[in-house]
């Protein structure tokens, strides 16, 4: 029977090339020496110099990365733990409530849950800044690392924790030492999941964010509104850059975690 | 039962290690996620006033020991009054129902070629596919500015091979905002859908080819139905937040493109007014919240 066939090819390469196209274009535009981005005036990377005078943008990419780097381990930590909730403690009071809380913040507009945290942050006076966009993204960070520690957790061989503990580990040592180690993969692509989502947001942190707070993808947003620029290209490209490097390291990280699973299962 | 007995045990058995690990996440998706939501309501009912912040207090402490409650259905009134926000819902409705139905078409069909790829090629495309997921939305959205507008490198290659004399008018058209759409959410259609097509298995196809099942058949009547929970997932990753999606009609659309995201944050950000972005966000809340509630169902149902 043909499995593979030339509708297949067709939509493959259309599919790709639609979701390639404008982000290779957008790349070699950021290397044009013209200021117009529609006509190429030469290779330059004068752009690049340029965004390294630009104080505005340097500004906001430190803040955008003392964000990233705070929110994507604090939401690490507890989604791991609401993921291993998720899997490993059965029915539980308020459940359906807790998957609720981690299955919506996935879907949910981003305008609501904006508009929703900042209420609450006035209506208690805590001051926007940087600590108000961290904790907004710490928790829908949460929720994408609790779903990947959950995926990872089904194929996980109860059988050893049951062992440690009937040896009189405690519970929490087994973590450390069985489950943890176990999981490590997801683990740490949860956090590089987080750490892009929270580099990528504009919505959440432009409603949570403060005076002296401006992240990166906001400083993006108020550039894009006066226009399309080389500048604005040359930074997206470092960012597609960045992100690119995480994605490939994960998916080598995962294609690791396979392997070992498959060795587990043949042994 | 006397109580006295009772409450040691009872504390003893809240307080216990599980209990203790279930209330750190769960107190802070309270605290942080449902909480919020109450304020939200709260402000809805909330009257805009000069001042800081701009919204008047629910509870009047008065000259007697209970305050009295001052709330108002003015905001949902108003919305209700000008056609401006029926019109901006029903918009946002029809928009993300047919970008929905747009973006399934498309993804299935390379969803289902990268199932159907050979075993070695089938990590790289994957990868490909989930790459732009990671990439940021206001960055993929700005990519196909310089690409749509007027005087962009659409119209420049179509100018010049003279398929088209006159530049076509794309860029601030709700056609525009459809291709953003499509482009951005693709990815959240094809990984649902591939995570369910990759699991079939082929001896039903190769079963309903041997009965003598033509192949266009098979896939109506075997794959279609088998893959309903990718399609499902899928479907919904992409018609709940496009609803409220704000980016892409702000940066594609035109003036004439009404989304209900984009309405919420003029009020919020352009009219300071606080009490009716909350009441836009509350039933916005409640024509999601059917959507959401399946949602979450659905991936429920495929962990177990």
């Amino acid at each position: 029977m043909k499995r593979f066939g030339t509708f297949n090819i067709f939509s493959l390469i259309v599919g790709f090339s639609f979701l390639y196209i404008p982000i290779i274009l957008l790349i070699l535009f950021s290397f044009n020496e013209s200021r117009l981005v529609t006509v190429w005036g030469g290779f330059s990377t004068k752009w690049y110099a340029e965004l390294m005078q630009n104080q505005g943008i340097k500004d906001a990419a430190w803040v955008t990365i003392k964000v990233a780097f705070v929110s994507s381990t604090m939401a690490t930590i507890l989604g791991t733990i609401a993921g291993l909730v998720m899997t490993r403690f059965g029915n539980f009071k308020g459940r359906t409530l807790f998957s609720g809380m981690i299955y919506a913040p996935m879907v949910m507009p981003e305008v609501i849950i904006g508009l929703s945290t900042l209420l609450m942050f006035v209506a208690l006076a805590i001051d926007r800044g940087i600590f108000t966009v961290t904790l907004a993204h710490i928790t829908f960070s949460m929720c994408y690392v609790a779903v990947v520690v959950q995926s990872r957790m089904s194929s996980y061989d109860d059988s050893l924790t049951e062992a440690a503990l009937d040896l009189g580990c405690t519970p929490f040592r087994t973590f450390m030492l069985i489950t943890l180690p176990i999981i490590l993969p997801a683990v740490v692509s949860g956090w590089l999941l987080s750490f892009t989502l929270s580099l990528d947001d504009l919505v959440i942190a432009s409603f949570t964010s403060g005076p002296g707070s401006t992240t990166l993808p906001m400083k993006i947003y108020s550039m894009v509104r006066l226009g399309v620029t080389p500048e604005i290209n040359a930074v997206s490209t470092i960012l597609v850059g960045v992100v690119t490097l995480g994605v490939v390291t994960a998916s080598l990280i995962g294609r690791r975690q396979k392997q070992q699973i498959l060795k587990t299962q043949h042994t | 039962m006397n109580l006295t007995q009772t409450n040691p045990n009872f504390f003893k058995s809240i307080f216990n290690g599980r209990n203790a690990v279930i209330a750190i996440p769960y107190i802070w998706l309270l605290l942080l996620f449902l909480l919020p939501f109450i304020y939200v309501l709260k402000i809805s009912f909330a009257e805009t006033i000069y001042a800081r912040p701009p919204y008047s207090s629910l509870l009047i402490w008065g000259d007697s020991w209970l305050p009295s409650i001052k709330a108002s259905f003015d905001n949902y009134l108003f919305l209700f009054s000008d056609s401006l926000y029926i019109k901006a819902y029903l918009s946002s409705l029809k928009i993300a129902f047919i970008s929905t139905i747009l973006t399934l078409i498309i993804g299935y069909s390379i969803a289902y070629s990268v199932a159907r790829a050979p075993n070695r090629w089938r990590g790289i495309l994957l990868m490909l596919v989930i790459l732009p997921f990671w990439t940021s939305f206001l960055i993929r959205v700005y990519a196909w500015i310089g690409i749509l507008k007027t005087e962009g490198l659409l119209n420049l290659a179509l100018m010049s091979i003279g398929i088209i004399e006159k530049p076509l008018m794309i860029m601030n058209t709700d056609l525009a905002v459809y291709i953003g759409i499509i482009y951005s959410y693709l990815p959240f259609m094809i990984l649902p859908l591939y995570a369910n097509l990759e699991k079939m298995d082929m001896s039903l196809l190769e079963a309903a080819a041997d009965l003598g099942c033509r192949p266009f058949k098979a896939f109506w009547t075997v794959t279609i139905p088998l893959s309903i929970p990718g399609i499902m997932a899928g479907c919904f990753l992409v018609f709940i937040p496009v609803m409220g999606e704000f980016v892409i009609p702000d940066l594609l659309g035109g003036s004439e493109t009404l989304m209900i995201g984009k309405v919420l944050w003029t009020e919020f950000f352009y009219n300071r007014d606080w009490p009716v972005a909350s009441a836009v966000a509350i039933l916005l809340l409640a024509i999601l919240v059917v959507p959401i509630m399946l949602y979450q169902r659905s991936q429920e149902k495929a962990i177990s």
